[in-house]
């Protein structure tokens, strides 16, 4: 059962994420609205394109996935480890959370902080922004914090028994989160605080983007690690199975401590200053991290498929037709199943990105936001929309007011992301940048930078875009519509997030304490990071100002 | 099937093809970095960042390019090459991080204040080929264009 005097934290922590993502989605359609040259300006009632994009960024990419993760980790590791969190400390996290993001909103929506999410440097933001956005990460460490002692005194309590499963993998995300936002934490309180405030003349411009790659790979790690937890410990149960191997589960997460860090320099690839071997132990590190997720795709195939044939499933194939995809009674298993179906271009194209000399063809082109809408805004996304209306729902002892229009979310979701995703793949391969207005230049008839080779790309992500936008606002309805429905203490009160027990429940020790990997973690960032980070401060670069 | 100890077959097969398969895609960056010379940027340290643009030709159908990005234009705005030149590209910012990818080419780098990127390429595509700021740099972005005009 999830902690009564975590209830109402993890609502808040649930819903005003939610809140916020009505406008980061507007903007979201907004965005290929201008690009395909609909809106031909600067701004769109009163909102610039790049202030937009920049919200669209921190809403949907930092605020509502670091809430949601906490949010989630509330609720999976007071479940699992009975009761064992600090309110009080839990609370502390939230209202730091709530505070940085009100605190960073202010200067993004008055037009101060038009940096977008990456606020790469020598480009300068308020303070404010700044400052809002420690706040919100401090918070969610002290979350994290939050569930360290009761889980000391649970593995003290249980010296026999493994560590729930879903209680491993929120850690596994936060141990990593914990680890990639310290350099960034650097770059930001360090090198970007001090000088927007005018205390310092500038930046070390090649040393802050350092900085922030480290983090910026992790952190998808971060996002996707609560849907992996949905994925190894709800879905299979929701199939009407088991999972296929625990061990796998287990080492799948130690992997992915090891492996999510050292090798950020991916995202770096067309820069100066980092030489190209450096560059290449990174490309070969991030192949290996696309191993523990094609060992997650086998084990939840597998356990999605024993699911399938215990409810009368035959065949090779046939047996997908017997997984609840339509069942309203089930209906957060299509926001999962979706999500790995999504994730499976999601992962061939990243594999394309971390591929070093391929990166020149593809890098800051459209095919990049292509790419991670079907990671960040495909399986997890999903999983996000899913288990906040679940669980919000849940706490509160409600039903789903309309479940049919709950399972017909995800389908049109996944329909709009791929639509979205091919025109912005094309675009991308003809050369289209992201992050540009372009209905202003290169996709005005009238324009001498005319592209008459990215209309269709354009058009097509736009269409695409519009079908997202669509289901954002049916997810609405539902969610609405569900809250004002009534309330049943009994049902609140029963409610718990569903347990996959395993099929094979193998027993290696090796993959149940979390010392080693960490440490094995810690040497591989040594290993890969110390290097350039050398190069870069021994090269002395100039404090730039803009 | 099911065993409560050790890790059955079927998965160990599993992760020994995956690792493989990593293996098989990094065989191939390996023989296109070495034996096709299909790499990244590096560091280099020979030219300092300088302020001016320039395009100087080294021999006939030789070129060295001095590209400056800035809010929001590249100097020299235009360049001219005949078909086939190898131009070597040196590009640094004046301002603040830009982006430098050249059209049809594979040309495609980040443009930092203070240090200097660099890439060779050939151009045997004749035509006029847009310069792209990719990279967000403020309210006039998506008006950062340069030309490289390559006659036949």
């Amino acid at each position: 059962m999830i902690q009564k005097n975590l209830r109402a934290i993890i609502l808040v922590e649930l819903l005003l994420p939610l809140a916020l993502l009505l406008f980061g989605a507007y903007h979201g359609v907004l965005q290929v609205l201008y690009r395909a040259g609909v809106i031909q300006d600067l701004e769109f009632l009163g909102i610039n394109y790049y202030r937009g994009l920049t919200a669209h960024g921190v809403i949907n990419a930092i605020v509502l996935t670091t809430f949601f993760g906490v949010a989630f980790g509330n609720a999976v590791i007071s479940q699992q480890l009975k009761q064992s969190v600090s309110a009080g400390a839990a609370l502390a996290g939230a209202a730091l959370m709530v505070l940085g993001t009100l605190i960073a909103a202010g200067p993004i929506f008055a037009g101060k902080a038009d940096v977008l999410y990456t606020f790469y440097a020598p480009m300068r933001a308020h303070p404010l922004f700044y400052i809002g956005v420690v706040l919100l990460v401090v918070g969610s460490w002290v979350s994290f914090w939050a569930w360290i002692p009761g889980y000391l005194r649970w593995r003290k309590e249980h010296p026999a028994q493994k560590t729930p499963l879903g209680a491993v993998g929120i850690f596994t995300a936060f141990i990593i989160w914990q680890m990639c936002t310290l350099p960034v934490a650097y770059e930001v309180i360090v090198q970007l605080i001090p000088w927007s405030l005018g205390w310092t003349s500038g930046v070390n411009v090649v040393l802050s983007r350092l900085l922030f790659w480290f983090f910026g790979h992790p952190l998808v790690y971060f996002w996707l690690l609560p849907t992996y937890v949905m994925y190894y410990t709800m879905m299979p149960r929701l199939a009407g199975g088991k999972l296929y191997s625990d061990f796998y589960g287990r080492l799948v997460f130690m992997a992915f401590i090891v492996l999510s860090s050292p090798l950020g320099l991916h995202h770096q690839f067309t820069e100066p200053a980092i030489s190209s071997g450096y560059k290449a132990l990174h490309a070969v590190l991030t192949f290996l991290v696309a191993v523990p997720s094609l060992v997650t795709a086998f084990t939840l195939a597998a356990s999605l498929e024993y699911g399938a044939r215990q409810n009368g499933g035959r065949g090779l194939f046939a047996w997908w037709g017997k997984l609840p995809h339509f069942d309203k009674e089930r209906w957060l298993f299509p926001y999962l199943f979706l999500g790995l179906v999504i994730f499976i271009l999601g992962g061939i194209t990243g594999i394309v990105n971390a591929s070093y000399s391929m990166s020149s063809l593809v890098h800051n082109t459209s095919w990049i936001p292509a790419h991670f809408h079907l990671t960040v805004a495909g399986p997890v996304f999903l999983a996000i929309l899913g288990m906040s209306l679940y669980l919000s729902l849940g706490l509160l002892g409600k039903k789903c007011a309309a479940p049919r229009m709950a399972v017909a979310v995800p389908y049109v979701w996944t329909l709009g992301v791929f639509i979205f995703s091919a025109g912005l793949f094309y675009g991308g391969l003809h050369g289209s940048p992201r992050r540009t207005n372009l209905g202003i230049s290169f996709l005005d008839p009238t324009s001498n930078l005319y592209r008459p080779d990215w209309v269709i790309g354009e058009y097509v992500g736009a269409a695409g875009g519009i079908v997202m936008g669509l289901a954002v606002l049916l997810f609405f309805y539902v969610l609405v519509r569900s809250l004002a429905s009534a309330r049943s203490t009994e049902l609140a009160d029963s409610f718990a997030l569903p347990e996959s027990e395993p099929y094979h429940d193998e027993d290696v020790k090796a993959v149940r304490n979390f010392k080693p990997w960490v440490v094995a973690g810690i040497v591989a960032i040594l290993i890969s990071y110390v290097p350039p980070l050398v190069q870069v401060l021994g090269a002395n670069y100039p404090l730039v100002s803009e | 099937m099911s065993n409560a100890r050790g890790i059955p077959q079927v998965e160990k097969k599993v992760l020994v093809a995956s690792l493989l398969f990593a293996g098989a895609m990094l065989a191939l960056i390996a023989y296109a970095a070495i034996r096709l010379g299909i790499s990244v940027p590096t560091c280099i340290t020979n030219v300092k960042p300088f302020e001016e643009g320039q395009l100087i030709r080294v021999a006939p159908g030789r070129y060295e390019a001095h590209m400056v990005a800035k809010k929001w234009s590249f100097l020299p705005s235009s360049i001219k090459v005949e078909r086939g030149s190898v131009v070597d590209f040196y590009v640094t910012s004046k301002d603040i991080v830009h982006g430098f990818m050249i059209d049809g080419t594979e040309v495609n780098l980040m443009a930092l204040p203070g240090v200097v990127n660099y890439i060779q390429t050939r151009f045997d595509k004749p035509g006029k080929h847009q310069i792209l700021c990719h990279e967000y740099c403020g309210t006039g972005h998506h008006d950062m264009v340069g030309f490289v005009e390559v006659t036949p």
